[in-house]
């Protein structure tokens, strides 16, 4: 038999920030990039063990699981534990897609008092509380690259990027990051 | 050397100061001056040259509009910026600077001779002279106008500074922190709202830093003015930015401030930037913007020494410099007299205010009597002289020819205040002409914005505190007085420079605009302001029109006979004023200029020696020399060992959609030329895509790994394009479809191995998947495990060799790769790059969209007519394929080509002709689309779209060149292994 192969995560080792934000590159996580019409939703919500938003804007979480809106039809489901999303989602017995974009994607932790002033070095939405509370999340423009952004808490963000603009995603973070009083 | 600053005036620390030069001279300034302010101190009033005739200036104003001082100004040979306005840029120690425009002196100008020429530069010279001859334009006249053209020189060095940028929201942004501005703040803000306040001077307060005589709230107006800024300072909903330009206004209150953060600084903390970007989406806009002083239009009125108003009393009451010591005044306004008020009452010699109106107010008289200052009321300054500093000014009785020449160093005039309405109508505003006060205000408003104060034609104090008070939200009551109106005043030419006369009475100072040259526009057939703006260039250099706008349209409309509103405003564009490239760059720069996607096996592809080519943001692997290689040898020998043992390709960059749901078959039916429906999970197929017009889009082989779900590859650089070409199809003309598009681009690291090797090389890397071509056959596509890892395998080939592509999820792929490799150096394998595998693949006759087709290709003109469906009743493209012209003989067909010289490689665009001897211009067939030397074939090869290149087979065409012409064969497009035995292996 082969050996089997190693997992070489992009970003590894890289590390940046500033006095007030914090850059970390996010551990793998499963993902899926989930479709289905409305009539799908609570079977797949059941089938996957979280309620799977249907408002703008918003998420929703459940153990190790969440669930980011990205279009009236469309889920990014993220799992940072053991997997088994496309399993669920297949059991959910409903017309729906289910495409596992676990390696396409990868996150970069954004943490610290100054995070949003470093996300709108480079993003026009507003990261006011008000606007973008905990739990918020939006697929959006960091730059000149697509992102997905969540907020895990007042002061931190998850940012979700496709695997090759991780690089420029991350340096200009570091960029705005400095840029923050 | 004498200072020119006043005991007691001023509001800047004696102790603080910086050294600077000007041209090279040592200079002292104290901390807070600006440019101006400290050359004035110095006694220098010659700051600059005019761009067109050279003449000697000086600073005109206090503030953004000025159009005669602009310097060079450094901190080093690359930090370094020409055309900085004296009157903004605040003196830091050791800055640098230098005059513009002049050579080889600012005193002794050569240049200057322009002036004694200027009846020939009239306005429209330009166009009038450079016409004839024609050739003459390229080689002479465009060299000697770009020579002549621009004040500044552009620094050449890499600009060292970086620059940042900020998105911000908020409820309300003021543009303007004077009084009215302040207020406005300081309402909003107490309503709770979140509010960014934005001014372009260092310091908050606007007209209130020069003008002494107004009292807010009991306190003097910039004392009170500080007291705001301190109590908008300590409010957490507050952000006060100043040095900050509100520069332009967008759609939907969109707003760009330019923050200069640390030009002003002696020795600026490395980590800050030199300026920041804002841009700003606002719920409510606040104009508190203010006005300009206008200047008064009258033979040499250009000379240094003669400012605005406004300005000297900037610079006395706030800067503590005397612009002169025996001064002058001309108006047509109020407030020019306490400007001269101000300067008296600190020693100065005021020799005269020449009011040009008969009757001024009573008050003034009064008065200017009690500190002893002569009026001449209905008098006007009609000349003045001295050469590099304005020495006399000759005034008259209006209507009289009796001259007197009065002897002044320094000439202040008011021709009243023009309200800044440029952000207002960058917003898409409607100006109205207010006709009793001869000035364009806000009228009809396009966002939600409003106009406060001066901006708005509220001159009165205590109108204005009320406006701005009730535009913030909140019902602040503040109490305030002025001395004198700011309202009235005179626009267009003044006494001695009407019609009748041929005087320098200048418009526009920097582009050397006079009177006169409008006059002329008009008489040569200009009646619209916006000809009359581009043929006399009136309002369009850098100052764009601040000071010019209303006088050279009063003049224009008197001219024309006309009223002013009827003859029109030139439109105001954004930015308000000149934003450096930086700011706008902000951090793309570098690294960060654009993505520079990498695969996942970059870091092999490196360790590997390849070298990169871009394909789209993409970084591919071009191909990989060994020691000695140059790129031909290299390319040379990857394609000699794919064929003979086999060839390991990163093909990552592959655009991967997965197309999944009960209709997926249903919808790449429609999407594509081939039926799909009929294809066998675990197989793949070549599709090809047209747009509505029966064009080929793109290609790729689509593998069916079940029922519902497909995986379809597209061309690298076509991944984005195509996904969204289905999305927009799937949402509007086929909606009731259940399929749905993933982007899986960037989920796989596709590993391509070809050659007959391949089998051999990663069969002991699969698991649970026979390879055998029985059982595995060409076309086929499995889901299996490699290395421990679920991969997709595919049985495909762009070599015409038996093929893999080993798809693995993109974290495992440089480890895969590495497998590979270690077993396929074994064998006698090479890695290969984009080059090879363009050569093999055209060996093979196989097309790549966007090189062989140029979106004017039909499959059947590339010889791929089998690909279309003839059973099929619909698919993109089905009705454009039957247009007569897609199918009328005589297109252009893809062939091959075959020089008769083997060793000659064709240029890929070259033309191809039947008749080289045909008379020029021959009859072009079509072009190379592709070239390559074969090291396998031992010859040249080429594929070309020709006219009816398939009835042409065995026909030489001719290619020529600049130095020859290539004779070629056509021939059909597959050169190697033409049974196609190879790829089944």
């Amino acid at each position: 038999m082969a050996d089997l192969a190693i997992r070489n995560r992009p970003l590894a080792g890289v590390h940046g920030g500033s006095a007030t934000v914090r850059l970390t590159p996010a551990d793998a996580a499963h993902r899926i990039s989930l479709r289905a019409g409305q009539d799908a939703v609570p079977a797949l919500s059941s089938a996957l063990g979280l309620s799977l938003p249907t408002n703008p804007k918003t998420s929703s979480s459940s153990g190790s699981r969440m669930a980011l809106w990205l279009g009236p039809d469309e889920w990014l489901v993220i799992d940072e534990g053991e997997g088994g999303l496309m399993q669920a989602a297949a059991s959910s017995g409903t017309v729906h897609s289910a495409t596992d974009v676990s390696h396409r994607n990868t996150a970069i932790l954004i943490e610290g008092p100054g995070t949003s002033a470093a996300l709108n070095g480079g993003c026009p939405l507003d990261f006011s509380l008000k606007a973008f509370p905990v739990g918020a999340c939006a697929r959006t423009l960091f730059g000149k690259i697509e992102v997905v952004i969540l907020r895990t808490s007042e002061e931190s963000f998850r940012l979700e990027c496709w695997r090759s603009f991780s690089e420029y995603a991350f340096g200009l973070l570091r960029d705005t990051a400095l840029d923050v009083d | 050397m004498t200072s020119h600053r006043i005991k007691g005036a001023g509001r800047l620390t004696p102790a603080r100061k910086a050294r600077f030069t000007f041209d090279g001279k040592i200079y002292t300034a104290l901390e807070g001056d600006t440019v101006a302010s400290a050359l004035l101190a110095n006694g220098v009033h010659l700051m600059g040259r005019s761009f067109k005739y050279h003449r000697p200036r000086g600073v005109l104003s206090a503030g953004a509009e000025e159009p005669n001082a602009l310097l060079d100004v450094a901190r080093d040979s690359a930090r370094r910026q020409p055309n900085v306005r004296a009157s903004v840029q605040e003196v830091f120690d050791g800055a640098i600077i230098q005059s513009q425009n002049r050579w080889p002196f600012l005193s002794f100008d050569i240049g200057g001779i322009n002036n004694l020429l200027s009846p020939f530069f009239a306005a429209g010279f330009y166009y009038k002279t450079f016409m004839w001859p024609r050739e003459a334009w390229a080689k002479l006249y465009e060299p000697i106008i770009r020579r002549a053209a621009g004040l500044g020189v552009a620094p050449k060095e890499e600009d060292p500074d970086h620059y940042a940028n900020r998105f911000a929201h908020c409820d309300v942004l003021v543009a303007g922190a004077g009084a009215a501005g302040l207020t406005a703040a300081l309402s909003a803000a107490e309503t709770g709202a979140q509010v960014i306040l934005a001014d372009e001077r260092a310091e908050v307060g606007g007209a209130l830093l020069f003008d002494t005589g107004t009292v807010i709230d009991g306190k003097p107006g910039y004392d009170w003015a500080q007291g705001v800024l301190a109590k908008l300072k300590a409010m957490p909903n507050v952000r006060v930015l100043t040095r900050t330009t509100v520069f332009g206004y967008y759609n939907h209150n969109f707003i760009g401030l330019a923050e200069r953060v640390t030009d002003h600084l002696p020795r600026p903390d490395k980590s800050l930037p030199r300026e920041r970007l804002w841009q700003v989406r606002a719920k409510k806009v606040v104009l508190a913007t203010g006005a300009i002083e206008r200047h008064m239009v009258f033979a040499n009125n250009d000379r240094p020494g003669i400012m605005l108003a406004s300005a000297a009393r900037m610079y006395l009451n706030h800067y503590g410099v005397a612009v002169g010591s025996k001064v002058g005044v001309y108006t047509a306004h109020d407030s020019a007299y306490e400007a001269a008020f101000d300067l008296k009452r600190a020693g100065i010699d005021v020799v005269s205010i020449v009011d040009c109106r008969a009757k001024p107010s009573e008050a003034l008289l009064a008065a200017a009597r009690n500190l002893g200052i002569e009026v001449l009321s209905g008098y006007s300054v009609v000349n003045t002289s001295g050469r590099l500093r304005i020495s006399s000014m000759t005034v008259a009785r209006n209507g009289s020819t009796n001259h007197r020449k009065i002897p002044v160093d320094a000439l202040l005039m008011s021709g009243g205040w023009t309200p800044s309405v440029h952000l207002f109508s960058q917003s898409r505003g409607k100006l109205k002409f207010d006709v009793e006060n001869q000035r364009f205000l806000p009228n009809v408003y396009a966002e939600n914005c409003v106009s406060v104060g001066a901006c708005n034609g509220t001159d009165d104090i205590g109108a204005l505190l009320a406006e701005a008070a009730s535009a913030g939200g909140c019902s602040l009551s503040l109490s305030g007085e002025s001395a004198y109106g700011w309202t009235g005043g005179m626009i267009g030419a003044a006494e001695g420079a009407g019609p009748d006369t041929a005087v320098k009475a200048f418009v526009d100072f920097q582009h050397d605009v006079t009177a006169k040259d409008i006059r002329l526009a008009v008489r040569e057939g200009m009646h619209s302001i916006e000809h009359i703006k581009r043929f006399t260039t009136n309002g369009m250099a850098s100052d764009q029109g601040k000071l010019s706008n209303m006088h050279g349209l009063a003049i224009a409309a008197e001219m024309l006979g006309k009223d002013i509103p009827q003859v029109g405003l030139t439109t105001f564009r954004a930015p308000y004023t000149p934003v450096t490239y930086g700011t706008l760059i902000a951090h793309s720069r570098g690294d960060l200029f654009d993505p520079a996607r990498k695969t996942p096996l970059h870091t092999e592809l490196v360790a590997a020696g390849a070298e990169f080519e871009d394909v789209g943001n993409w970084k591919r692997a071009w191909y990989f020399p060994r020691r000695g290689e140059d790129m031909h040898a290299a390319v040379n020998r990857e394609c000699r060992t794919a064929r003979e043992v086999a060839g390991i390709f990163d093909a990552s960059t592959l655009g991967k959609i997965e197309v999944v749901g009960p209709d997926a078959a249903k919808f790449l039916n429609l999407m594509y030329t081939n039926a799909w429906d009929n294809l066998k999970p675990g197989k793949c197929r070549y599709g090809i895509m047209t747009r509505e017009d029966g064009f080929i889009y793109d290609d790729g082989v689509v593998g069916r790994l079940a029922e519902d779900r497909f995986h379809v590859t597209t061309t690298t650089g076509g991944a984005p394009r195509v996904l969204h070409h289905m999305e927009d199809y799937l949402q509007t003309e086929f909606p009731d479809l259940k399929v749905w598009l993933t982007s899986t681009t960037e989920q796989w690291a596709v590993i391509a191995v070809q050659g007959p090797k391949a089998r051999e090389i990663i069969e002991p890397l699969v698991e649970g998947l026979d390879l055998s071509n029985e059982a595995f056959p060409h076309m086929s596509v499995a889901e299996c495990t490699v290395m421990g890892v679920p991969a997709r395998l595919f049985r495909v080939s762009f070599t015409g060799e038996i093929g893999f592509e080993v798809n693995v999820p993109a974290d495992y792929g440089a480890s895969v790769w590495k497998a590979i490799w270690e077993r396929g150096e074994a064998l006698g394998a090479c890695l290969y790059g984009t080059e090879t595998m363009h050569v093999l693949r055209a060996e093979k006759g196989y097309i790549i969209v966007g090189q062989d087709t140029d979106g004017t290709v039909t499959p059947d003109d590339a010889g791929y007519g089998w690909a279309v469906s003839k059973k099929k009743t619909d698919f993109v493209g089905i009705r454009g394929l039957k247009r007569p012209d897609l199918i009328r003989s005589g297109r252009k067909q893809l062939v091959g080509l075959l020089t008769q010289d083997l060793t000659e490689v064709l240029e890929e665009g070259g033309q191809i002709v039947a008749d080289p001897n045909e008379p020029k211009p021959m009859t072009m067939l079509g072009h190379v689309t592709s070239a390559y030397w074969s090291e396998n074939l031992g010859r040249s090869i080429a594929i070309a779209l020709v006219a009816d290149g398939r009835a042409r087979m065995g026909q030489t065409v001719y290619i020529p060149m600049k130095d020859k012409t290539i004779a070629a064969t056509v021939t059909d497009m597959v050169f190697f292994d033409k049974e196609g035995g190879r790829i089944h292996g």
